[in-house]
């Protein structure tokens, strides 16, 4: 029997690497008075994304850019920014897919900056908190005696597209409101309220309609939609918000 | 007051607001527009009790309508507090001044004493 043979063949060769300037917005609100642009030239290949080239500029030829990032996979939400005017997650946004030979880079507006690219989360995670994003409900799964519980598809349905939210702030960043209104609920926290309230396992729903149904809560979004426009998972907050009104107004219960 | 009484308010508001003005373009449609803006035409207007009354029920919807919007707009603005407090005391008050002023021309106006 002849011998079989493995072959491995050669890595084809990368192509050769394109470069785009990249446009870093530094900031630091502790010692600057306001944020100047530097500008770095960047090889880039097709994969490359904006969070590979600013790690490019951190490793090479600037090692004081302040960025955050951890997953690099659209799942920890930590490196939102905005990506030529635009907001975007800088881990999945490619730099081919901007087709242009400038990418600025600017952290997200209403967040304090922290430095650079950083803002801090403060505000955002305290209005998640606040409208208790977790189940309630008396019993539990893990009683003794007492069985899962179960949801149909189509219940599941009603809230699933929310519970993607991975909390990077996006849609705050974009909302018209959360740019005056400092007392804001906001987008992110909203969609979240509406997540656990459409969960039929879920039993505080009057708890939180009545954290929203404030002169700052749920009242105060205009309908701008601007939040699911540049939602990264799919998550359509302006949305949740209708539906969640549905229950204040009475169409929904 | 909940938020979303007030909203309700809001809302229900401007939807009767916009029915009833429209009643009202209607009947001006019933003349030419220079001759329902004739002084006699005015006032035998406000001397018709029902569109008096119809006046009245539209002055006070556009009233809460109009200064609610505007203590949204004022909170959305700035907030504390106090400034909030003073926002919402000072549209209500507004409010019931335009009311009662308004009133008054539609009651002394259809009393005949002009
Ligand atoms: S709703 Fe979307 S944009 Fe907003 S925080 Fe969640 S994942 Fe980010
Ligand atoms: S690094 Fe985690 S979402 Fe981009």
């Amino acid at each position: 029997m002849a011998a079989q043979s493995t072959q491995i063949s050669k890595p084809t060769s990368i192509p050769a690497s394109k470069y785009v300037t990249l446009r870093i917005s530094k900031f630091n609100p502790k010692k600057e008075s306001s944020p100047k642009f530097i500008d770095f030239k960047v090889p880039y290949q097709k994969w490359t994304t904006v969070l590979d080239a600013i790690l490019h500029v951190k490793q090479n030829l600037d090692h004081s850019i302040g960025v955050r990032y951890s997953c690099r996979q659209a799942s920890c939400g930590s490196c939102g920014m905005k990506i030529n005017g635009r907001p975007a997650l800088a881990c999945f946004t490619k730099i081919i897919e901007l087709n242009s030979d400038v990418i600025t880079v600017e952290p997200m507006n209403n967040f304090p900056i922290i430095r650079d690219l950083v803002v801090g989360f403060e505000r955002m995670f305290s209005t998640h908190k606040k409208i208790k994003p977790y189940i309630i409900r008396e019993d539990s799964e893990i009683t003794p005696g007492t069985k899962e519980f179960l949801q149909t598809p189509e219940e599941v349905e009603k809230y699933i597209q929310f519970s993607n939210c991975i909390k990077c702030g996006l849609c705050n960043s974009v909302c018209p409101t959360m740019a005056t209104d400092s007392s804001f609920v906001g987008p992110q926290a909203l969609a979240q309220a509406y997540r656990y309230i459409a969960d039929t396992r879920d039993k505080g729903k009057k708890d939180r309609l009545k954290i929203i149904d404030d002169s700052h809560g749920i009242w105060r979004c205009h309908f701008a939609g601007s939040c699911s426009q540049v939602c990264p998972k799919g998550v359509d907050p302006a949305m949740g918000i209708q539906l969640l009104r549905g229950y204040l107004l009475g169409f929904r219960s | 007051m909940r938020e979303s009484v007030i909203m309700k308010i809001h809302y229900g508001t401007a939807l009767a607001a916009v029915a009833l003005v429209a009643v009202h373009v209607l009947f001006r449609l019933t003349q030419n527009f220079a001759e329902s803006l004739e002084y006699e035409s005015v006032i035998a207007n406000y001397q018709f009790l029902p569109y008096a009354g119809m006046l009245e029920i539209i002055l006070i919807l556009l009233s809460i309508h109009g200064f609610n919007g505007l203590r949204v707009i004022l909170i959305e603005l700035k907030q504390g507090r106090s400034f909030e407090k003073s926002v919402t005391y000072g549209c209500i008050g507004a409010m019931a001044l335009v009311i009662l002023y308004g009133s008054r021309t539609i009651f002394l106006t259809s009393m005949g004493m002009t």
